[in-house]
């Protein structure tokens, strides 16, 4: 697949995500300013190829992380920089209109849930992110079928909705959704978690293949044996 | 790149009460802004302010128009505010009977926007409106009734063509789905968030409900009387509001 869609980086050596001094807390104004610490001083890098496992307990703030790395959770303090059209770009206070441009363009987010978005047909949902970046509409849909037939996703299903797919089938959506384009930073929260054997081994390939391709991967698999499949490093969260 | 809208230190008083207090913020290019909170916030007379329906007692907004530049717009004559709110500019209104021309043709309502931005030729306005009452989803042979023989929903399709065939820089929407049925609803959700992608629309949007908020925008400012308490990317502002009245407006939201 042409390259030529996504943003970031293209010759450089070395990390294409850096972190260092994360700390986050979450405060509950509703009992009292209760101060929750979940993350101090996190520090990580990831290169292109690599596959960074995040490990720990539950409730050691692993998606937590995850989701501040993508800006999605605001962090207190810190740093998290991405290569973006060739140079740092720091995420920590950045502008929503800095942040939504690298989530369109180099860093890709799969969850394990789908947000449905009301009358959208599934074929529209997936190739979505593709036409945002300019593509043309009907290389965008002929992607986004070629991602569901692969995700075995059966073509009836296409056209509908997918608020009544069962977890499984919409958590591959979501994924098709995701990798429709090739981000060169890829944040994956639980990919296989609903998804029976044969899914997983399937999706499992593609997010090798991304990796193979010079994708940097940060991830938390529940899965032990997806993890050792897919990471080639583990950071320890701890609580 | 220049923002499309800014405004500075915006406060507007009603009597002694302070509806809308200091409000400051940069609209970008393409962007879709979201003002929440709830009923008496502040957020439909910041919202006032900034389309230049109301004037503040102090502070300013600032528009890049495409035809004079950036203007002050509470500077302006109110005859060039006029016609800048119908050529850059859309304002959908919640109740749509504000927003239309009842008395005239569904036809007659769209085609005056065209004609407000130079359109002549009475063959192509009303192809061009016909082609907008499909796009928005009512049958073309409807062109020639007038909106009161419309439905809710419908007027409200026909009050967004009204607003967009002109293809508007910059669109204000104040509770645009408000007082409809949940399944109308849904349908002109689905038909703005297509064509604020496909137009490469900016717009400020005005709501209480925050599954809209999310649906529609890229950013929100939380307002509650008359201050904005918190801003950032939608997303963030939901998943992890930070303000104890974000807090209590997201944990207040009922799960289906």
């Amino acid at each position: 697949m042409s390259r030529l869609e996504a943003g970031g980086p293209k010759e450089h050596d070395g990390p294409v995500l850096r972190v260092a001094g994360l700390t986050k807390s979450f405060i509950v104004h509703a009992h009292g300013d209760l101060a929750l610490p979940v993350l101090r001083d996190v520090a990580l890098a990831v290169s292109p190829g690599e596959c960074l496992a995040l490990v720990g307990p539950s409730g050691a703030g692993k998606s937590t992380l995850l989701r501040s790395l993508y800006g999605n959770y605001r962090t207190d303090a810190g740093s998290i920089r991405v290569r973006h059209d060739d140079a740092w770009t720091e995420l920590v206070g950045a502008e929503p209109r800095t942040v939504l441009d690298v989530r369109r363009r180099t860093m890709g987010f799969v969850s394990q849930f789908l947000r449905v978005i009301p009358r959208v047909a599934t074929v529209d949902v997936v190739a979505e992110p593709l036409l945002r970046l300019g593509a043309d509409p009907g290389e965008a849909r002929d992607r986004a079928e070629f991602l569901l037939a692969l995700l075995n996703i059966p073509q009836r299903l296409w056209a509908l909705p997918p608020a009544t797919f069962s977890g499984g089938e919409q958590q591959r959506v979501n994924i098709a959704r995701s990798l429709i384009v090739d981000y060169p930073i890829l944040l994956l929260d639980e990919p296989t978690a609903s998804l029976d054997a044969n899914n997983r081994d399937r999706v499992v390939e593609l997010i090798s293949q991304r990796r193979d391709a010079g994708s940097a991967l940060v991830g938390i698999f529940h899965d032990t044996g997806v993890r050792e499949l897919l990471a080639n490093r583990v950071f320890e969260v701890s609580p | 790149m220049k923002p499309l809208l800014s405004a500075r230190g915006l406060t507007k008083r009603f009597g002694a009460r302070v509806a809308c207090r200091d409000a400051a913020f940069d609209l970008w290019p393409g962007e879709v802004l979201g003002i929440v909170g709830e009923s008496g916030s502040g957020k439909t007379t910041l919202l006032n302010c900034l389309a230049g329906r109301l004037t503040p007692e102090a502070g300013s907004v600032t528009y890049d128009s495409a035809a004079y530049g950036a203007v002050d717009v509470h500077d302006l004559s109110e005859a060039r505010r006029r016609l800048l709110s119908r050529t850059e500019w859309g304002f959908v209104n919640q109740d749509a009977r504000e927003g239309l021309r009842m008395g005239v043709s569904a036809g007659a309502n769209i085609g005056e926007r065209l004609m407000a931005v130079g359109a002549r030729h009475y063959g192509d306005i009303r192809r061009t409106a016909s082609d907008w009452l499909s796009r928005v989803e009512i049958e073309r042979d409807r062109l020639d009734d007038r909106p009161t023989t419309y439905s809710g929903g419908m007027r409200q399709r026909l009050q967004i063509a009204r607003n967009l065939v002109s293809e508007p820089r910059l669109v204000f929407m104040d509770e645009p789905t408000g007082g409809l049925d949940v399944s109308v609803q849904a349908r002109i959700l689905d038909l703005l968030r297509s064509l604020v992608g496909s137009l490469h629309l900016s717009a400020v949007l005005v709501t209480h409900d925050l599954g809209v908020a999310r649906l529609l925008t890229h950013r929100l400012m939380v307002m509650q009387g008359g201050a904005v308490v918190e801003d950032g990317l939608t997303d963030q502002v939901l998943d992890d509001p930070q303000h104890a009245y974000t807090q209590m407006l997201v944990a207040s939201i009922l799960p289906v």
